[in-house]
């Protein structure tokens, strides 16, 4: 069993130059391996039974965990650590909300076991992907999906799109901040992205 | 153990620092960026790692998300490069460098009468669209500088320094005149874009028509070439060159609009060069090996961690980040 990591993170955000070449290397593979593991970590986090809000900052507490740990040595393969520190990160917190039964803890060792073991495909091909984004779009809110149009295929400035949509620049803001934040989640959680290559 | 980490970082709820992380990638790419906004960003990113993983997160959908560009309409869409009779605007690009201060030299100076100047600029990685009084638009690239003296009977811009794409107001009775590395391009019923590099003058026409002027500094011998959409002329004070592109090549040359750097089997050294441009960190490359090896990318023109990527990862190149450089190296 691998154990949650407990780096401290200054260590490794050290300001020379080989904490920025670290830092790229977490980066890059945090974005390669982690990242398209996310669907199955929500499903996983899901099924806990807590709000939106908590799952994501199990979420967040997850990725740092695993990224401290990638700091000191980057873990191959990867999908294991995430989900034993997932897993462990459930329990400490079921351990410290005594007004949770305790049978939940048993359960998420059945959790474990029924996590999903297929790939998601990473080679997404660029009409795949282009697709993806498409699709993703189509489920956003209106507003959100107009200003990320207006950005991302007009190639509209903050204020460009103002002018055009009579939304104030700081609308704008918090439209296309809103918008991107939800379009991760959709293009990171959609499903296909899980049973392909079953 | 797994508390202390909790408790000594503390971070915000995921909520919150997501929402932190993407207003710093929206300001960063849509709008002004200056050391001090840089200076803010680097701190906030190193106070907890739940900070990072955020940037990194939303930063890789943000450049995923690019790839939506494709859906964007080409300007220049038939094939044929030869626009209809009914197109009104055109593009000409034209790049100039370091022209400052020899001013418009032998070009007839009463052109640099007339209205008063007014001077447009963007700092290094900025991006201004303006319009002047007569209607014409013009949009700036990074690191430009340039002087327009337009009414509606007088119409005159100076390109001092960079890059910018006009889209002319056409008015055959008072031609639109662009003065770039001396040299003098003259719309004849379109729109263009204008760079200046190294003293030598870059105009390519997407669209309409355009007649460039050139004087040889010595001899004064005057050269002119009228162009036509697909046409790339480079000219330096002693001469001239056209070569015809692709409509696909032209639009991949000013996709610096959507903040984005198009290469097609680039030279590193070119790849370095174009990113230098819209970067106060520079790419530095230090041996001939690496610099002669060749990529094919659409990236961000202000995301050099991608570009740091793609060296290491798929180039397996070298990366070392030195203060405000990034060494690459075999």
């Amino acid at each position: 069993m691998i154990e949650t990591p407990d780096t401290n993170c200054r260590d490794v955000t050290a300001n020379d130059s080989s904490g920025a070449e670290r830092s790229l290397e977490v980066e890059t593979w945090f974005v390669r391996e982690v990242l398209p593991l996310e669907a199955v970590l929500i499903q996983f986090l899901n099924r806990s039974g807590r709000s939106k809000a908590d799952v994501e900052d199990l979420r967040q507490d997850v990725y740092m965990r695993v990224c401290a740990a990638a700091y000191k040595e980057i873990p191959n393969p990867t999908r294991p650590l995430v989900f034993t520190i997932a897993r462990n990160l459930l329990i400490d917190r079921v351990r410290h909300e005594q007004v949770i039964p305790i049978d939940v803890v048993e359960n998420l060792d059945v959790l474990n076991v029924a996590i999903d073991e297929r790939t998601p495909d990473r080679t997404v091909i660029a009409r795949e992907e282009l697709r993806k984004l498409q699709a993703a779009l189509e489920k956003l809110p209106e507003r959100e999906r107009a200003a990320i149009i207006m950005q991302k295929i007009d190639g509209l400035s903050t204020k460009e799109i103002a002018d055009r949509t009579s939304m104030s620049e700081r609308t704008v803001r918090r439209t296309l901040n809103e918008g991107f934040r939800a379009l991760a989640e959709l293009m990171l959680r959609e499903p296909t992205d899980m049973r392909r290559g079953s | 153990m797994t508390e202390d980490l909790t408790r000594e970082k503390a971070p915000a709820s995921a909520a919150d620092v997501d929402a932190q992380a993407m207003d710093f990638i929206l300001k960063r790419n849509l709008e002004s960026w200056t050391a001090e906004d840089q200076a803010a960003f680097d701190t906030w990113l190193s106070q907890s790692l739940a900070h990072k993983t955020a940037y990194w997160r939303l930063n890789a959908i943000w450049s995923r998300a690019d790839r939506l560009s494709a859906l964007r309409p080409l300007k220049p869409q038939s094939t044929s490069s030869r626009p209809g009779p009914s197109r009104r605007t055109t593009i000409l690009k034209v790049a100039a460098a370091l022209v400052l201060f020899a001013g418009a030299g032998g070009i007839a100076s009463t052109l640099l009468s007339g209205p008063r100047a007014q001077t447009y600029a963007t700092p290094v990685g900025g991006h201004k669209s303006i319009e002047l009084a007569d209607g014409t638009r013009i949009e700036l690239n990074t690191n430009t500088v340039l002087r327009a003296r337009v009414n509606a009977q007088h119409r005159v811009v100076e390109l001092l320094r960079g890059e910018a794409l006009f889209h002319v107001k056409h008015n055959a009775a008072h031609p639109f005149v662009v003065i770039a590395a001396k040299h003098r391009i003259t719309d004849l019923g379109t729109s263009f874009v204008v760079r200046e590099k190294n003293d030598r003058l870059e105009v390519a026409l997407l669209e309409g028509r355009a007649r460039l002027e050139t004087t040889d500094a010595q001899s004064s011998v005057k050269r002119v070439a009228i162009l036509t959409p697909g046409d790339e002329a480079v000219a330096t004070q002693q001469k001239m060159s056209i070569t015809r592109k692709s409509n696909a090549a032209l639009e991949d040359q000013i996709s610096w609009r959507r903040g984005l750097l198009v290469f097609h089997r680039a030279t590193l050294v070119d790849v370095a060069n174009e990113y230098n441009r819209y970067n106060s960190r520079k790419i530095v490359i230090a041996d001939e090996t690496a610099a002669a090896r060749v990529m094919t990318a659409t990236l961000p023109t202000n995301d050099l961690t991608t570009f740091a990527r793609i060296a290491r990862n798929f180039l397996g190149l070298h990366v070392e980040e030195k203060g405000d450089e990034i060494v690459i190296s075999r």
